[in-house]
């Protein structure tokens, strides 16, 4: 362990191919982030299926491509899907839960989580797959850093799904009866928004982010059925650390996420490197929660 | 007869039942076994979900701390079996409830979904944790010792230590809801920043109650790791995945915060399962989460929740029409 890291310090080049590795990944886990910091804001519920989507995303990019598809469609049809497959859940499950206790949410999106991970382990097996892109490698410093190119455009394709997130919210009809839905549902639905449609569009534009998300992350890296929790938990953790609202800091905070994550995997051994990510939730929750009860208040 | 002539015939009845079950239905010895460590899953949970209304997805954690330190402590002390197990499971219950103690430190100022998803959290990482430490066997996991007797006798003993594991749980947790201890972990429930201005030490509770938890679910996983034979980290120890929600289905599946509730929710839950999911082959961890779902979504109040809610004056309580 200690070898590892202090050989980060002889071989700056191995940080550097880390750290970039990491921040590729890390526009993944934004694009995630960013759905769930949408339905957290919107619907009030913290979306534990969330990672489910993007490994679903990923077996739909990855059915399109043994149809014969070109590889990069997968991307937009994986978004479609995972779109409908986000309005049907609202239209059954979730449509009950928004105005219940929290904890009635949190339970009820971990069964649906067990049940598309159950699902897909069943339809799809339990390998773990990945999908090639066809793309070539791309080497930086005298070919002493080697970046993927599929992990380079899914870099930029998550930030530009983000930045268009952005500006739809923004600028759209629909993104304004979304943002006004947040900030007073019923005075939302006093002034003619259909608050109910409005949830189900951000529950379903939600799932399409991750089902794009999803995509990438088969092409880029791999899937299996069981990885959902983690990628829930990383976007979970990014809008705690970042905040419900903040754009800006959403992108930085999963960036920073990935590369930590592998600069820590390749540290401590990469089979903890789920168990870290789970351990600096914790640690994130519990540091900014002792800080607030400094004041006597809590995390709410 | 009188009424308490009647409840101590019942209970009688019941002790008896208990005791000769394994030997009228010899066939089921295992699942009735299995059917006391679910009573001791729910009842440990609703401790800290029904009464302190902490809603812990981690609680498995405890049985995994349980199962491993228990196993370690039979492979390196060299004592006889029986010696070796008591000493290896009272272990496994204080390494729990010391843990318990520990994480509380900072988890236990969680609260409501925070706490749910924390502790959710720390179960995971404990799996994963254990499935790359080279001392507990890292991911092939952990063989216990063979049990020095034959096969029948096996079942018999485990049959016997689980039931007497549970009973002491029930009646533990039946004593303790009955005092001013389990007053104030209603209290917390109810408004914990009201309790703390009444005066109460909320931390102090939260840890008493938690440790508790964890106390009997740390020497349910020393016993279970022994009777299941293998100590695999992600699917015995800290297998989330089933046990530990089976914990959270079986306490709200009964009626949260009810003594009974739990009780009833776990035998209701495990002959279910028992009876219709080998029917489904394989397909039962999809059932189960549509379950949860379902459950959660139109059932939230349990059953017995519901029957006092129908019956009220049978649970004592004066009806509140509203």
């Amino acid at each position: 362990m200690i070898d590892n890291f202090l050989l980060l310090f002889d071989y700056p080049v191995l940080s550097a191919d880390l750290a970039l590795n990491g921040l590729l990944i890390g526009a993944v886990f934004v694009l995630a982030a960013f759905g769930m910091a949408l339905v957290w804001g919107v619907l009030n519920i913290i979306n534990i299926v969330q990672g489910e989507f993007v490994m679903l995303g990923g077996f739909v990019a990855l059915m399109a491509a043994e149809a014969g598809l070109p590889v990069l469609l997968g991307i937009p049809i994986a978004a479609l899907a995972l779109f409908i497959l986000g309005w049907g859940l609202y239209r059954l499950v979730i449509f009950r839960v928004i105005d219940r206790d929290l904890f009635v949410s949190v339970l009820a999106t971990f069964g649906l989580s067990i049940v598309l991970q159950q699902l897909s382990n069943e339809l799809f097996g339990a390998d773990v797959r990945t999908l090639e892109a066809g793309l070539g490698t791309l080497l930086l410093f005298d070919g002493a850093v080697a970046l993927a190119q599929i992990k380079v455009l899914a870099f930029f394709l998550a930030l530009g799904l983000g930045l268009l997130l952005w500006l739809f919210l923004k600028y759209s009809r629909l993104g304004q009866a979304i943002r006004a839905t947040a900030q007073n549902p019923r005075a939302a639905s006093i002034l003619g928004i259909d608050t109910d449609r409005v949830y189900a569009a951000t529950y379903a534009l939600n799932a399409a982010l991750c089902g794009a998300a999803g995509a990438l992350v088969v092409m880029a890296w791999a899937i299996h059925p069981y990885i959902g929790l983690p990628y829930t938990v990383r976007s979970f953790l990014i809008v705690i650390v970042a905040g419900v609202g903040n754009i800006g800091a959403v992108v930085a905070a999963g960036l920073g996420l990935g590369a930590f994550e592998n600069v820590a995997g390749f540290i401590f051994g990469t089979e903890y490197q789920i168990a870290l990510v789970f351990l600096l939730m914790v640690a994130v929750l519990v540091w900014r929660n002792l800080r607030l009860q400094r004041k006597r208040m809590y995390l709410k | 007869m009188s009424r308490s002539a009647a409840r101590y015939a019942a209970i009688g009845g019941a002790g008896l039942l208990v005791l000769a079950a394994p030997f009228l239905a010899p066939a089921f010895v295992t699942q009735f076994t299995f059917l006391w460590l679910m009573i001791v899953f729910a009842l440990t949970w609703d401790l800290m979900g029904g009464q302190l209304g902490y809603n812990s997805f981690g609680n498995i954690l405890f049985f995994g701390i349980g199962a491993y330190a228990c196993a370690v402590f039979q492979r390196d002390s060299g004592l006889g079996y029986y010696e070796a197990l008591a000493l290896g499971a009272a272990l496994g219950g204080v390494l729990a409830a010391a843990a318990a103690a520990f994480l509380g430190l900072g988890i236990l100022g969680l609260r409501g979904h925070y706490f749910a998803i924390g502790t959710l959290g720390l179960g995971i990482a404990a799996g994963e944790i254990a499935g790359g430490w080279d001392y507990v066997g890292a991911g092939s996991g952990m063989t216990v010792p063979l049990f020095p007797g034959a096969l029948e006798l096996r079942s018999l003993f485990f049959y016997f230590t689980l039931a007497a594991l549970a009973l002491a749980t029930f009646l533990t947790l039946r004593w303790l809801y009955g005092t001013r201890f389990g007053l104030a972990l209603n209290a917390v429930r109810d408004d914990e920043d009201k309790a703390e201005a009444m005066g109460l030490y909320t931390a102090r509770l939260k840890t008493a109650a938690w440790s508790l938890s964890a106390f009997f679910l740390g020497i349910s996983g020393a016993l279970a790791g022994n009777l299941i034979g293998f100590i695999d980290p992600r699917d015995v120890a800290f297998a989330g995945a089933t046990y530990g929600v089976w914990m959270v289905l079986m306490a709200i599946l009964g009626g949260k915060g009810t003594l009974w509730g739990p009780v009833i929710g776990a035998a209701v839950f495990h002959i279910t399962q028992e009876i219709f999911w080998t029917y489904l082959l394989g397909w039962q961890r999809v059932a189960l989460g549509l379950l949860i779902v379902a459950i959660v979504v139109f059932f939230p109040q349990g059953i017995l929740g519901t029957l006092r809610e129908k019956f009220p004056g049978r649970f004592g309580s004066k009806a509140e029409v509203q």
